[in-house]
């Protein structure tokens, strides 16, 4: 007799936990053994028993929360038996080693976890694999028809055209740590600005991981000894901080897919708000949806009632799970 | 339309004047014509367009969206164009069509017809991409708010140009969108004649004087009179054609059309705008009441009857008098005749020396007076604000002790420091905020304050801090308005920062009812 899909998986104060694997997706307390998708600090906490994740997320979780940030780790590598369940990891085009989790019951429906995922072209990372699965659990951060991400290679432009507009105002990019900055970094060059970037201490170490991975990112320098670097990135906690009154009269952007909204960008006081998302726009989460064609569309976190609404215009049977702990804010 | 948006949306964000007048000027020297006089006059309001509703924009949007995932949006976003902007689903087009210019969307807001204006909106909309329909439907419900006056306008004009901007001002007012000989003139073409009669002649400004200064200065070559707590004015009247300007040039006329009917005369003048009842000026305050109106009605014309005080004369039948010394102006000033009693002189003041100036300053005869303006006999009236003709010599501001509570962090310059400051007196035992000031200090000053509140912060909301109170700031301002805006019910004009108290214990600093009995 088949098992049903909320059996296998279904959320709990940890997260979501899968029963017969015996494991938890992203959880956000410690638990035995933690299924991570990728590295931002809201899916990859410290504390666990086991850690299985892509060999990238590990390196990433043990530069960010140190050698020891679980007991031990398993390299994520091809189909996982992992208890009553096979497991595999696919590329969710998210950030650098980001993945999803596709787990297959020897008899019962497919259930494929994407976590955070993103369908444009990223140089930063690998592109996001479409996998067969009869759930889908999504990610729903831009779940609003509202969020059309612009081409970031424009994004760019406009931030290269403001330097070029205002040369003796250095530029700070607020960009988060793992995959924004670096995606930003790779824009500009893509861009043609292969002047030294000056980037703040914070983005260093993941930064240097980057370079170590084959990502090209030009010449680097810190913020602290800019010297003529006129595009500066910092992790956007830092504009709050005395940090920034090291430089004369900058222009603050921030690269975020949350600064297609005015309001969002004048909250921050941001003066140049640049729309360069990692996370799937309201087309290709729904673009995405339609091409998997699953029986069942299960919604983790992010504006979950906008792709609800989508999903029963479409005839698609969905739910909301509605995890808490995820950081919008993130982006 | 895509460079027309690129403007909206950089002026949008940057809140500096002079990174405006970058912006600005940078726009008009690239964007050919006539679009870029069309993006002018939409800045500055000077655009006459079919005003289209929200009603409407949500209606057709209805048509395109699902009305739930319509309302999630607009409530996530929180304004309507932008919303459509961002929302309206993108038609497949076989080939890209061509880039829509600004002067098209225009021409569609000026021209089209009530009946057909739905689909042609609808029509435009499918034809641009998200920022440009921001810009579109910005034009269309007639809402810029992107903070730019008509003279910061023109100041980025002369900045794009080899014309200075009191030339601009001086033929400003005869023109009309989408400014072709303007351009053409700033490009080295033909200055355009004045067409309009009754224009704006740029003012004349005075710099600030301390009674220092004033001692290494002869009194015998000056002339002193009331500076008057109102608005400055140009009020012009030329072959039946009168206009009241602002000192910038702003025609507020509009607002008064009490004064502008009693402009009987053929001239320029320069003077005071003041709300009078029969001798007696009244406050700033009952003068604001009646500002900033599109149309003005009878009962407030009644109660707040508008007046002139005049200090000057610019040009008199037809002749210009500007070259002439202040003396000789002043006599045909005083020799002209202003009967209906709305228009009077300012009277000028006897004195022999500093001192005597000085002790009239301090008594004045109204309290609607700020001070005095000291101002050289033998100066022809000058464009702009030269040093050394014209003096202001205003009171000692009022000063109050108040506790800082909340602060912000500023733009630009002032990108990382806690430079916006709100501040509060006492009532009982609770701290009431009465104003917030920006500036007074000093950049040293500035650096400790920043310090002083990311020491003492004990709550954040956003972007705003609240720090303990525990620090008093000496707040000079200019003036006191009774508000129903501000919770004190008091509203200062122009506060700022004169002291920094670090001296004073919180406990100290004054109460609500001080301030009060300052009205």
């Amino acid at each position: 007799m088949s098992i049903r899909a909320e059996e296998i998986v279904f959320p709990t104060e940890a997260g979501l936990y899968c029963a017969p694997g015996g494991f938890h997706v992203d959880p956000l307390r410690p638990v035995p053994h933690a299924l991570v998708t990728h590295g931002h600090s809201d899916h990859a906490r410290p504390g666990h028993g086991t850690v299985t994740a892509t060999r990238q997320t590990l390196e990433i979780m043990a530069i960010r929360h140190g050698e020891d940030f679980a007991d031990s780790r398993r390299i994520a590598e091809g189909p996982m038996r992992i208890g009553g369940v096979t497991v595999s990891f696919h590329p969710a085009g998210h950030v650098l080693g980001s993945a999803q989790v596709l787990i297959a019951p020897d008899q019962g429906p497919r259930i494929l976890i994407s976590g955070d995922y993103c369908r444009s072209p990223n140089p930063v990372c690998q592109p996001f694999e479409p996998v067969a699965c009869d759930v889908f659990v999504t990610e729903a951060t831009f779940g609003l028809p509202v969020f059309r991400h612009p081409d970031p290679l424009a994004e760019m432009a406009r931030l290269i055209a403001s330097m070029a507009e205002f040369p003796d105002r250095p530029h700070l990019v607020g960009a988060y740590a793992l995959g924004k900055a670096q995606r930003v970094i790779a824009l500009a060059r893509a861009a043609g600005h292969d002047r030294p970037i000056a980037i703040h201490g914070a983005l260093k170490r993941l930064c240097d991981y980057h370079v170590e991975q084959g990502i090209a990112l030009g010449p680097l320098v810190p913020a602290t000894e800019p010297g003529d670097a006129q595009l500066i990135l910092a992790p956007p906690s830092a504009f709050a901080s005395p940090w920034v009154q090291r430089f004369r009269d900058p222009v603050l952007a921030y690269a975020s897919g949350w600064m297609a909204v005015r309001a969002r960008a004048r909250q921050r006081r941001i003066e140049l708000p640049l729309v360069i998302s990692d996370h799937a726009d309201w087309p290709q989460l729904t673009a995405t949806i339609r091409e998997l064609s699953p029986q069942e569309v299960w919604i983790t976190h992010g504006a979950e009632d906008g792709l609800l609404r989508w999903c029963e215009i479409e005839g698609i049977p969905a739910r909301p799970l509605r995890l808490v702990g995820y950081e919008d804010e993130a982006e | 339309m895509k460079a027309f948006a690129r403007l909206l949306e950089r002026l949008a964000f940057t809140a500096g004047r002079n990174a405006k007048l970058t912006i600005l000027s940078h726009y008009l020297a690239a964007t050919p014509d006539p679009d870029r006089g069309w993006a002018l006059a939409a800045l500055t309001g000077t655009l006459d367009l079919r005003q289209v509703s929200p009603s409407l924009l949500r209606r057709l949007s209805g048509e395109r969206v699902d009305e739930q995932l319509f309302a999630l949006s607009y409530d996530f976003v929180g304004d309507l164009a932008e919303t459509i902007a961002l929302i309206w689903p993108e038609t497949p087009v076989a080939d890209p069509t061509p880039e829509v210019p600004l002067s098209q969307a225009v021409a569609l807001l000026r021209e089209t017809g009530k009946l057909s204006l739905p689909a042609a909106i609808a029509a435009m909309l499918d034809r641009l991409t998200p920022p440009e329909r921001l810009a579109f439907l910005k034009l269309a419900t007639g809402n810029m708010r992107v903070g730019v006056s008509a003279r910061l306008a023109r100041i980025a004009l002369a900045q794009a140009g080899p014309r200075s901007v009191e030339e601009i001002e001086e033929i400003w007012h005869g023109l009309e969108p989408p400014y072709l000989p303007l351009f053409a003139w700033l490009a080295g073409g033909e200055r355009p004649a004045a067409a309009a009669l009754a224009p704006f002649r740029p003012v004349m400004l005075s710099t600030p004087v301390s009674s220092d200064q004033l001692a290494g200065l002869d009194p015998a070559d000056y002339l002193a009179e009331w500076k008057w707590d109102g608005i400055r004015v140009q009020a012009v009247a030329e072959g039946g054609q009168r206009r009241l300007y602002s000192r910038t040039g702003e025609d507020i006329g509009a607002a008064f059309p009490d004064l502008v009917e009693a402009l009987e005369f053929e001239g320029t003048l320069d003077g005071e705008l003041l709300i009078r009842r029969g001798a007696e000026i009244a406050p700033f305050a009952d003068l604001q009441r009646r500002l900033g109106r599109k149309a003005v009605s009878r009962a407030m014309m009644h109660s707040h009857p508008a007046g002139l005080r005049l200090y000057d004369v610019l040009t008199w039948r037809g002749e210009d008098l500007r070259p002439l010394p202040l003396a000789e102006r002043r006599a045909r000033l005083e020799a002209a005749d202003f009967p209906g009693g709305r228009i009077d002189l300012s009277p000028i003041l006897p004195f022999a020396s500093w001192d005597e100036l000085a002790r009239l300053r301090a008594d004045p005869p109204s309290p609607v007076i700020e001070g005095v303006m000291i101002k050289r006999r033998d100066a022809p009236y000058l464009a702009g604000r030269p040093r050394g003709p014209w003096f202001k010599w205003k009171h000692d501001p009022m000063v109050i002790d108040a506790v800082l509570l909340y602060a912000q962090s500023g733009h630009g310059k002032r990108s990382g420091f806690f430079s916006d400051f709100t501040f509060g007196l006492w009532q009982g035992e609770d701290l009431v905020p009465v104003g917030k000031a920006y500036f007074g200090f000093t950049d040293e000053e500035l650096r400790e304050l920043d310090r002083f509140v990311r020491r003492n912060t004990v709550q954040r909301f956003g972007p705003v801090r609240q720090v303990a109170p525990l620090l008093v700031l000496e707040v000079a301002f200019e003036g006191l308005n009774r508000s129903a805006r501000h919770r004190s019910g008091l509203a200062m004009r122009f506060p700022r920062i004169s002291r920094i108290r670090w001296d004073k214990p919180a406990a100290e600093a004054d109460r609500l009812e001080t301030l009060q009995a300052m009205l």
